[in-house]
């Protein structure tokens, strides 16, 4: 059984406590103790924006030319926090247990319980800094509703709360830099951890520009290096994010926790040919103004607008009606592949369902007539005050709708269906973020602990910045206490010797196969697999064929692949060969979850286990526990078991009715 | 919707490294999807240059959804492309017409040296950020984030300034090279909230002299960056800088 350093006491005292008596560095200490942040998304650039003005002596790195551009930035919808500005109940307690909920009873209490702690103080700090979040007209801060939730509590910059966020720990960052408590690498990759002593002591990193490997240490490192969905090809991820440090974390010792457990985002821009190289998201924000259907004839003729309301089917409301269109994503996700499965799909493709706006822009352009105090409007005007409100609600996400499928989403419904979106598996962290390896952390989406089996929406954000400002400031610390007497290890060690000629051992044999396919054909093939078998719904038979599958195209992969270019230049080609590598081994760990796990929960959707009505059916009795795999070689993995305790909150079947 | 094949030729500016020349190179692609878009008729392009032993085009990308600021190229003459209020990689093929002949290029700008291809190294963005463009408020200082309302007009204006995605358009469409709208963007977004006001004189000073340390040029008001920009931003937002320089200037010791 694994050791998740749970502090004893009361769940609401155990952070308060902890804080109260972890260790400590002092000023001077903190100058000699050099800290490693892989990744400036969310997670890495507010850890290293804290752990620089702490003192320590940082080194951040990133793969983009910029640490304003890391995969956060795209975050469109909002990040939660009990504030309960409101006044609609809410409480640390209860966005603790909506979370615990949401993630279907497949998260730690006492981490869950700590994120909804500090949510408030993120939302003052990022204010502090000039995150320029929605406002009424009062002045104060506006909130909207997510999935998963009866209470208002997320926080928003129109659909770009990603942005403004990514951009006040970006320049927090910067500020660190000018001041020299930070070191910033972009444009490079780190390829490896370097462990002495089996602690992790540093890193190998690829500068991308002239294709050199450097060796970098570092007291303690820790990886914000995002998520996994990319192991689909289609998500709607950026098209860098990968799996590749935590992968060779992994590699180097770190267990690799729930791999199988990935969410599936219910409202993207379905796909539109063989050609498309990425998904958008359709913000979950929508959800609260727009309306799911589908018609209630098979194979509808039809154009939306021309099906009468009574010829619809809401059948989110109708199978939900306590939660209706905000249910979880993973039950909106399920209930719209389940309609198009029925035959009930619309579009050329026959795989997408209605998002409606037209009862919204007319609700809002009643309550807009009604503001202004006007008589006697037509119906036109009407619409068009209730189309400004939604504009200026949501207008960069119908724009993009626009742009991308070429329909005008204020006059028909945007068509939309489930796409890869986040992965809540990931490193195995204990309480302080450390992995199983010393002195190794993992952060943000690249661990796995707080959203369990799904990730409520407006919660990605929050664990991000709550690890990298308030987490692991601490947790690091109470570790790097102990370390104060060892001096830097100069980077002419064996280890960091050994390490390097690794890393240019595995790139000199990827290029020398010089083989006839493309890494993004390979991409492509791996994508097809997993989504088809260990998407949206899996099965024992499919997931026993993927795991073969996924084999023999590494095999294939190493024998076949062409990379272009050379070593020792900028190389993107070669950059993605490395990463779809670790991706092909991912997939492959990701099927055994899958199919190591005997039960239905959150995103996980094993077609066996279900209740008569089409929901997950959990296992507790035997599937409460966390999955954390440990490398043996080469297709060959040990399961450690991390038993999961609810002492506060009982576990029941989630019920959205 | 009604779906169009086009077959096009592409003229691409192809440079090794930093320390070569360039030089345009000629590309027939044919059979590109209309509802592609721009950057995945580049990847047919590359995957046919790839299978044939050919070095792929080097482009920088990364969100494809025209919020990262990533991707860049020069399009016909058109930073991002023809599209208005657009990034290259929200660019989508019914842009174009069957037969079209499409130039490709790097954004131009000394202060934007050539990596490789149409890759571009816009360190000199992040550097002028360093210089002031941040509030000093270390974490944990924060009070609640209500004790402090904002005039919602206030708040939408530093908002719509804030929405820059650093991609470098404005100075690649900029006869002079000028990158005065991405600083006035951070410097309106931080001066128009009361957090920002105690450090709003040392901050316009430290950002305009990096900017000029840089080797952008001056700004002659042509007005070519505001049209390029993808996020919108306004001119006016050159106007406030310009007034906020001066005032700090007037005013400093
Ligand atoms: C379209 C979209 C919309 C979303 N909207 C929301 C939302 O509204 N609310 C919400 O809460 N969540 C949302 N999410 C989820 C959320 O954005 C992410 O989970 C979160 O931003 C991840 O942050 P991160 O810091 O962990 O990683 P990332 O932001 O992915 O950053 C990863 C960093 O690691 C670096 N990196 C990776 N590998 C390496 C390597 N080998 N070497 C060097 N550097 C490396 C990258 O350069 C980057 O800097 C959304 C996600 C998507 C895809
Ligand atoms: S001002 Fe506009 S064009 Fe210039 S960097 Fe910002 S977003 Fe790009
Ligand atoms: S790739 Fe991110 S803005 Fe274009």
């Amino acid at each position: 059984m694994l050791d998740s350093k749970i502090p004893a006491g009361k769940l609401e005292e155990k952070w308060v406590d902890y804080k109260g008596h972890c260790k400590l560095v002092n000023p001077a200490n903190k100058r000699k103790m050099e800290v490693i942040i892989v990744g400036t998304g969310l997670a890495g650039a507010s850890a290293a924006a804290a752990m620089g003005e702490l003192g320590y002596k940082v080194k951040a790195f990133c793969f983009q030319d910029s640490p304003r551009r890391a995969h956060s930035i795209a975050a469109q919808g909002g990040i939660n926090a009990a504030k309960n500005y409101q006044n609609d109940g809410d409480s640390v307690f209860r966005l603790f247990y909506d979370t615990i909920k949401g993630g279907d009873y497949r998260a730690r209490e006492a981490n869950v319980h700590r994120l909804a702690e500090v949510s408030a103080n993120i939302i003052d700090q990022c204010v502090a800094q000039g995150v320029p979040f929605a406002r009424e007209y009062g002045g104060l801060l506006s909130n909207r509703s997510f999935g998963g939730t009866q209470v208002q509590r997320t926080f928003y910059a129109a659909g770009q709360t990603g942005q403004q966020l990514l951009i006040g720990a970006y320049q927090a960052l910067e500020r660190q830099v000018a001041l020299g408590n930070v070191t910033m690498y972009s444009r490079h990759e780190m390829l490896d951890v370097v462990k002495i002593d089996g602690k992790a002591k540093g890193i190998i990193a690829r500068n991308l520009i002239t294709g050199e490997l450097e060796k970098h240490f570092g007291h303690a490192v820790l990886l914000c290096t995002g998520g996994y969905g990319n192991v689909f090809y289609l998500s709607t991820n950026a098209m860098g994010s990968n799996v590749t440090a935590a992968w060779k974390a992994h590699k180097q010792g770190a267990y690799f926790a729930n791999p199988c457990f990935t969410q599936i985002h219910p409202t993207c821009i379905p796909v539109s040919g063989d050609h498309q190289s990425k998904l958008t998201l359709m913000s979950e924000s929508l959800r609260n103004d727009g309306r799911i259907w589908v018609p209630k004839t098979k194979g509808e003729p039809r154009k939306s607008i021309d099906i009468p309301e009574e010829e619809r089917d809401y059948y989110l409301e109708r199978r939900y009606p306590a939660f209706g269109n905000l249910v979880p994503r993973d039950v909106a996700s399920r209930a719209a592949k389940e309609r198009c499965d029925a035959g009930y799909g619309v579009g050329t493709s026959k795989q997408a369902v209605y998002l409606d706006f037209a009862a919204a822009i007319e609700r809002y352009g009643k309550i807009e007539v009604s503001k202004q105090g006007l008589k006697d409007v037509t119906a036109e005007h009407i619409i068009a005050m209730g189309k400004e409100v939604v504009k200026e609600k949501y207008g960069n996400l119908f724009d993009m709708y626009a742009k991308i499928t070429g329909e005008n989403p204020y006059e028909v419904p945007m068509r939309i269906y489930p796409a890869v979106h986040y992965t809540m598996g990931g490193l195995w962290v204990d309480y302080e973020l450390q992995t199983n390896v010393q002195g190794l952390y993992a952060l943000g989406e690249a661990n796995f602990s707080d959203h369990g089996a799904n990730r409520l929406g407006a919660s990605a954000l929050m664990q991000g910045l709550a690890d990298g400002y308030f987490v692991a400031p601490y947790t690091v610390g109470n570790n790097l206490a102990d370390e104060i007497y060892n001096a830097a290890i100069p980077t002419t060690h064996p280890a960091f010797e050994a390490a390097a000629k690794a890393v240019a051992d595995r790139i000199a044999s990827l290029k020398n196969i010089n083989g006839k396919q493309s890494v993004e054909s390979f991409h492509k093939r791996l994508g097809k697999i997993i989504w088809d078998k260990c998407g949206m719904a899996r099965n024992k038979e499919g997931l026993t064929q993927a795991i073969a599958e996924v084999q023999a195209l590494k095999k294939e992969f190493w024998s076949d692949v062409r990379v272009p270019g050379e070593i020792n230049e900028y190389n993107p080609e070669l950059d993605k060969a490395n990463r779809v590598a670790d991706f092909i081994e991912l997939g492959e760990l990701m099927c055994i979850d899958a199919l190591n796990r005997e039960e239905s929960c959150g995103g996980h959707f094993r077609e066996e286990y279900q209740t008569p009505e089409g929901e997950a059916l959990r296992d507790d009795e035997n599937f409460m526990y966390v999955a954390a795999w440990e490398n043996k070689g080469d297709h060959e993995w040990q399961l450690h078991k991390e038993e999961l305790k609810y002492d506060v909150i009982k576990p029941s079947q989630r019920n959205y009715k | 919707m009604a779906h169009n094949n086009l077959n096009l030729k592409l003229k691409v500016w192809r440079q090794k490294n930093a320390n070569t020349t360039g030089a345009f190179v000629k590309y027939d692609v044919n059979d590109i999807s209309d509802e592609m878009s721009f950057l995945e008729m580049l990847d047919v392009l590359n995957e046919k240059l790839i299978v044939t032993g050919e070095e792929p085009i080097a482009f920088d990308h990364d969100c494809r959804e025209g919020i990262c600021g990533m991707c860049s190229l020069y399009i016909d003459g058109k930073p991002h492309g023809p599209w208005q209020a657009n990034t290259t990689c929200q660019l989508h093929m019914r842009a174009f017409k069957d037969g079209d002949t499409i130039t490709i290029e790097p954004w131009r700008s000394n202060a934007f040296p050539i990596v490789k291809d149409l890759t571009v190294d816009r360190g000199a963005f992040d550097r002028i950020i360093q210089a002031g463009g941040y509030i000093s408020v270390n974490t944990g200082n924060a009070v609640d984030g209500n004790s402090l309302p904002i005039e919602k007009a206030k708040a939408d204006a530093s908002f719509a300034a804030a929405m820059c995605i650093g991609c470098g358009a404005c100075v690649a469409a900029c006869k002079n090279s000028s990158a005065m709208l991405f600083l006035s963007a951070k410097v309106s977004h931080l001066a128009l909230l009361p957090q920002g006001e105690p450090e709003r004189k040392s901050r316009v000073l430290n950002m305009v002299a990096q900017m000029d340390k840089e080797g952008f040029g001056s700004c002659t008001n042509t007005g070519a960056c505001e049209a390029a920009c993808p996020k919108e931003i306004s001119i006016a937002n050159i106007a406030r800088l310009n007034k906020e320089y001066l005032g700090a200037s007037l005013t400093a010791e």
